[in-house]
């Protein structure tokens, strides 16, 4: 999205919750996403909290949740606060992981697949290409169906992996949001930066209300660090929230 | 008695250390090595009595592994 973010004179009533688990690093960024870029509300939730009253939106962020002990996203899973995140989601409350907060998604059967590192071994840090493939959904309306955004992604184990059957449930729902494209927005194997299946970036369940992503709409949000194409995840649930 | 929990990446799963691993071998003059796949060792205490093998394979299950790209198999040792 290039447009210049719409501040919406009722944006305020519009809250967002930021999960802090041991060993998250992106929760700063999270929180100033929307609370700085898009004027929203936002508030930290540690992990041991067991309440998400009010909110209308909860990010899991990226980092290392407990070290990535055993698998990523596998311990942060059985965290307090995930059996209210699953209600959350079960109520049909927006709930988005990011990187390391997909990866818990994962793990918590919140949204299906797995990850494995990545095939070419190496973390990767790198601003990527991403196709818009469902702009239908509460995090993506703010985006056109085609459009390419720049948004970077920082992870060593963001090869996903989903079976032929749950793969084809994916595209059938039409779960697949993002995937990672060249420029031209077409979906190569040399624009795959990690050897996820179908070059998937991004994925919601089949209600639509649960997102996990691999790149970081958060960290460009600004266009001091050079880009504002993750702006439109956040603005979308704002628009949603508030009915525009 | 002790558990020892053996977890590897399920077959037809591209293992992509496996694969990194293979292909070193050759440079170190270890020639014809195959199949290479890597996973976890996991070792753990658990109370004597029936139902262990049933409790582990749960535990397996719910956390040691993740079946969706794991394989797990255990023994149990008695103390």
């Amino acid at each position: 999205m290039t447009a210049s973010p719409q501040i919406h004179t009722d944006v305020h009533a519009v809250r967002f919750g930021v999960v802090v688990f041991p060993g998250s690093n992106c929760d700063a960024d999270s929180y100033d996403a929307v609370s700085t870029f898009t004027g929203a509300e936002a508030r930290y939730l540690w992990h041991k909290d067991e309440e998400l009253d009010g909110l209308d939106c909860v990010i899991l962020p990226g980092g290392f949740s407990y070290g990535d002990y055993l698998r990523c996203g596998a311990i942060a899973r059985f965290s307090p606060i995930m059996t209210a995140v699953r209600r959350f989601a079960e109520d049909g409350g927006l709930v988005i992981g990011i990187c390391n907060g997909f990866q818990i998604l994962l793990e918590a059967g919140l949204l299906p697949g797995a990850m494995h590192r990545n095939e070419g071994l190496k973390f990767v840090c790198q601003l990527v290409n991403l196709r818009v493939e469902n702009a239908a959904t509460p995090f993506t309306h703010r985006y056109r169906e085609g459009q390419v955004i720049q948004v970077p992604i920082a992870h060593m184990e963001g090869n996903y992996f989903i079976d032929e059957a749950g793969l084809s449930e994916l595209e059938a729902n039409q779960q697949i949001v993002v995937r990672y494209a060249n420029e031209s927005g077409e979906i190569t194997g040399e624009a795959n930066p990690n050897g996820s299946q179908g070059n998937i970036a991004g994925i919601c369940n089949r209600k639509g209300n649960v997102f996990g992503l691999m790149p970081h709409p958060e960290r460009v949000c600004d266009p001091l660090v050079g880009g504002v194409g993750g702006r439109g995840v956040f603005e979308s649930v704002i628009n949603t929230v508030s009915g525009l | 008695m002790k558990a020892k929990v053996y977890i590897t990446p399920k077959q037809g799963i591209l293992d992509p250390q496996g694969v990194a691993i293979e292909r070193a071998l050759p440079a170190l003059g270890f020639e014809g090595v195959g199949g290479v796949r890597v996973g976890k060792y996991i070792e753990l205490e658990l109370p004597d009595g029936e139902g262990a093998g049933e409790e582990m394979d749960k535990m397996c299950h719910k956390l040691l592994a993740n079946p969706i790209i794991e394989d797990y198999r255990f023994e149990l040792v008695p103390d």
